[in-house]
């Protein structure tokens, strides 16, 4: 054989080339890539929301010392003030002291989800103008900021749902398609059961003992969501079981712990991956839905779904409420539904865009693909 | 006088695949001549380019990211390279048919019998209804079904794969065709109805007149069935000639070597006082059948049913049988990997009522290797994390640098170069990855490997080579094997003890010498003919 190339490395991980393959696959989908960079800096650049909207300065240089707003809390005396509670930097008076004494520089954005803006032009809602880029909503808040943060909100929740869910369901998947026989039976009628109660009325009842928060509607949420990925992962559990490969691990004495994690699961990643950003902008919908029903995130946190609300009360009288929300959750759904179809196509084994080995060589690849490989002959009958 | 043109004729055929900027030449120009009447036998390994060829003169290739940069296929002297689709149409399944190897995906699954052959009669001949279903019974009574009327409905599941052959054959032939191309029409079928097939071939051949070409990479089988021989290999044909001539006296290497890679020789003898690694006696295996809500046991499949044999270390017992004979399910059954009845000494103590903890030291002593050399090896794992698994598991070798050190010691025992460890399985053939199965059961040192029909999938001359390894691997650390097969030659070569399995049952068993050159038994000796002299036995021992 040829002298062994040395499979490229990323941080401690190596690429096989079947990885390499995905990549310029997922890379060779333009709208896919181009969405996941889009979102990538939309996400990352609302990860930051506190120094990108937030209505108390980044650094303020007052009577010669540093103050950093941003990361700590300063009484009103550190300013010349004279009360004890802390400092609001919007405040007439402080802002004119730290002019006369220093300097102060504001985020982009000098306004915060939580508190309303201050020398309003009207009554709020205020129509976009220079100062509020896209208005403010009806209690005085900026629009902008309310946004920025809500974007925040949505996908950490999203992604938060998506990780506890699908290692849920795939543990899930993993248990019933491995032994199957009766711990499949009973765990799938358990499934249609569990599967049949109605979440939105049991968040409906639970909202009138406790008021539900991030964490709690992130808990609820999951009780219910983990069982979409456990069909496609028991499906590719049960193929793989009889695969020959695991049939040589059970013979070697590897213990079901093992062989599930090192030689199926592997194989069941490609549908739960595929899966993944599907599951995520479903659980931005949901939380957004929540929201706009009034049973999602308490009161005053910057959410979406409370947006569209806005919106649609205000709809005649305050139409930038209704159109910003829509086309920020449009604008996200569609990025993440594009990525989606990108993953789904770079983990297709049946497109095969640029590959790097068909290059290197040509005898194995087409070979191997044309004509197609017969199934092995004898396939031995199964225990069922 | 002027002689008609050849039925077909093949000039410089050359196909490409393109994938990307990648080009590779799977045909490089090809050409060869049927006549009314001749059998040619196109054979080469796999990926020698044997059935592109036969794709081509149907112009069935993947167009566009296949193409002929060169070339000219003449049917009855009309050029069908590039001709337009309307007129291949017309010619396909009517004039020139085809019979491919896997006859379950031929088939389409949704469709009963009637209406795939029937579909062949409407696009070509426009018959109707009632005349179709005449046809249709003329013919399926022609390849030998038997009560045709009651199989009509029947789906292609139904049928049994002798059967499905021959349903195929019956559509290539429903249109009278004046050639066809038969692309290794019994690999995936046994041998008895291999046999079978052949014999119908050939007589319908000989009835019709028909030109036929045909695709196989087994030589016995060319030597037996076909007028003349075309070698391929590497898209190119290396030697043509009549059948007779090119066996007795092969002018290219490369025929050469594939003559001589026939399974040749005879194990090593097992030293007198060997002592015993592994004994069953009434050994079983039921598949309980399943019925009602409850899923109550109402029946079981006897896979294996009271089975009997004793393995001595350096010692190779071969199980021969077609399949579904529970061959496989009886090694299965040994390693406890499906349930089983029925004492397993090993060593002299019985596995049989271990557990799975109990069992766990001991199977580092009794490794298995599968038949599909693309199936038995993870994909996600590289050859050298596949090897260095069981040495993990059984915490054999310490650290990561003495394992690693063992796992090259092991891929340089079954000839292999060490440095491909970090590689994997796909970059591999088909031979190399049976030499890596071989590697993963040997790093453990076993005294006892169940081989599930570890050659069935590779090429003869890498079958050749396979053989000659597991052979001295046998000489070298007396090592007891259970050789799996469906392939009598291999079995041969490899075996001091071979049993004969049918439907579960032992037909007959004893040393190799006395069972495969004086069988008691009817069913062994059908066995042997149709593996070795290729002719179906009319006793009616053999099923269709």
């Amino acid at each position: 054989m040829k002298p062994v190339p040395a499979y490229p490395k990323f941080l401690w991980w190596r690429i096989s080339p079947l990885t390499q393959r995905r990549l310029a696959n997922f890379r060779a989908h333009r709208r896919g890539y181009w969405s996941l960079w889009m979102f990538g800096v939309l996400f990352f650049f609302t990860l930051f929301a506190e120094f990108v909207a937030n209505d108390r300065p980044l650094i303020v240089k007052y009577d010669g010392k540093w103050h950093f707003p941003v990361l700590m809390d300063y009484s009103e005396r550190s300013f010349g003030g004279d009360l004890p509670g802390p400092a609001v930097y919007t405040d007439p008076f402080i802002r004119d002291e730290i002019r006369k004494k220093g300097w102060a520089i504001w985020p982009l954005i000098p306004y915060s989800y939580d508190a309303p803006v201050r020398n309003l032009s009207g009554t709020p809602p205020t129509p976009p103008d220079w100062q509020n880029w896209l208005g403010t909503d009806n209690q005085a808040r900026d629009v902008v900021a309310r946004v920025i943060y809500g974007f925040r909100i949505s996908v950490l929740f999203g992604l938060a749902l998506t990780i506890f869910s699908s290692i849920v369901g795939i543990a899930a998947g993993a248990v019933q398609g491995y032994f199957g026989g009766r711990v499949d039976l009973y765990f799938q009628r358990f499934i249609e059961i569990w599967d049949s109660i109605p979440l939105l009325y049991l968040l409906i009842i639970i909202s009138g003992f406790i008021q539900p928060d991030f964490w709690w509607l992130l808990g609820i949420m999951l009780l219910f969501s983990w069982m979409g990925l456990v069909g496609v992962v028991r499906a590719e559990f049960l193929r793989a079981r009889n695969f020959d490969y695991v049939r040589a691990a059970r013979a070697m004495g590897a213990p079901s712990v093992t062989i599930m994690f090192r030689h199926v699961l592997p194989n069941a990643m490609v549908a739960t991956i595929t899966f993944m950003p599907f599951i995520l902008s479903g659980a931005v919908v949901a939380l957004t839905s929540l929201d706009f029903l009034g049973f999602g995130l308490p009161a005053g946190s910057p959410s979406l779904g409370e947006l569209l609300k806005q919106g649609k009360e205000f709809a005649t009288n305050a139409p930038w409420l209704g159109i910003t929300a829509f086309m920020i959750l449009a604008i996200m759904l569609s990025l993440l539904v594009f990525v989606g179809e990108a993953v789904r196509d770079a983990f297709d084994p049946r497109k095969s865009a640029v590959s790097s080995h068909v290059a290197a060589e040509p005898q194995a690849a087409p070979a191997a693909a044309w004509p197609p490989q017969a199934p092995p002959a004898n396939t031995p009958i199964q225990a069922p | 006088m002027s002689a008609a043109p050849p039925l077909l004729e093949v000039k410089d055929l050359t196909v490409q695949f393109r994938s990307g900027n990648a080009r590779f030449d799977a045909v490089r120009g090809v050409s060869f001549r049927i006549e009314k009447g001749e059998t040619l036998a196109l054979v080469g390994e796999s990926g020698s380019g044997k059935s592109v060829t036969a794709l081509s003169v149907l112009q069935l290739l993947p167009y566009p990211s296949a193409n002929h940069p060169s070339g000219s296929i003449k049917f009855k002297g009309e050029e069908l390279m590039a001709a337009a689709e309307p007129r291949l149409r017309a010619i396909r399944g009517n004039r020139v048919a085809m019979i491919f190897q896997e006859p379950l995906t031929a088939l389409n699954p949704l469709h009963n019998i009637e209406k795939q052959i029937g579909e062949m009669l409407f696009v070509h001949r426009g018959l109707g209804r009632a005349a179709a279903r005449a046809r249709t019974l003329e013919l399926l009574n022609l390849v030998g079904i038997r009560n045709p009327e009651k199989r009509l409905g029947a789906f292609p599941h139904e049928l049994s794969g002798g059967q499905r052959q021959r349903v195929m054959i019956a559509m290539a032939l429903a249109n009278d065709p004046e050639l066809l191309i038969a692309d290794e029409p019994t690999t995936a079928v046994d041998v008895t109805i291999q046999a079978q097939i052949l014999k119908l071939l050939k007589e319908l051949q000989q009835r019709f007149g028909m030109g036929l070409l045909f695709i196989t990479h087994d030589l016995g089988l060319v030597r037996h069935t076909c007028d003349r021989v075309a070698v391929m290999q590497s898209g190119l044909i290396v030697e043509t000639g009549p059948v007779a001539d090119v066996f007795k006296a092969p002018q290219h290497e490369y025929t050469k070597r594939l003559l001589g890679s026939e399974p040749k020789g005879t194990p090593a003898p097992v030293s007198p006082g060997a002592k015993e690694v592994m004994a069953t006696e009434g050994f079983k295996v039921w598949y309980p059948i399943k019925a009602g809500i409850f899923r109550r046991t109402v029946d079981h499949v006897k896979a294996v049913d009271d089975v009997a044999f004793r393995v001595r270390s350096g010692e190779t017992v071969g199980v021969v049988g077609e399949s579904g004979s529970g061959k496989s399910s009886l090694g299965f059954g040994l390693l406890r990997l499906v349930e089983s009845k029925g004492p397993i000494v090993f060593l002299g103590r019985d596995i049989q009522a271990l557990k799975t903890s109990e069992l766990r030291p001991i199977r580092r002593e009794l490794q298995i290797v599968f038949q599909d050399p693309f199936g038995s090896l993870s994909p996600r794992m590289t050859v050298g994390e596949i090897v260095a698994e069981g040495l993990k598991i059984h915490r054999i070798g310490g650290d990561e640098d003495a394992r690693d050190a063992l796992v090259v010691a092991g891929l340089k025992e079954v000839g292999l170069d060490p440095e491909t460890r970090h590689r994997y399985p796909h970059e591999f053939s088909g031979g190399q990855r049976q030499r890596v199965s071989i590697a993963r059961a040997l790093v453990l040192k076993p005294k006892l490997i169940v081989l599930d029909e570890p050659t069935s999938a590779l090429d003869r001359s890498v079958q050749a080579q396979v053989i000659e390894l597991l052979r001295r691997l046998q000489r070298d650390y007396n090592l007891a094997y259970i050789f799996i097969s469906h392939d009598l030659a291999v079995i041969r070569a490899m075996s001091h003890q071979v049993v004969v399995m049918r439907d579960g049952k032992v037909v007959e068993q004893g040393p190799t010498a006395d069972v495969l050159s004086q069988p008691k038994e009817a069913y062994t000796r059908a066995l042997l003919a149709a593996a070795f002299d290729f002719k179906a036995d009319e006793t009616g021992v053999v099923r269709a």
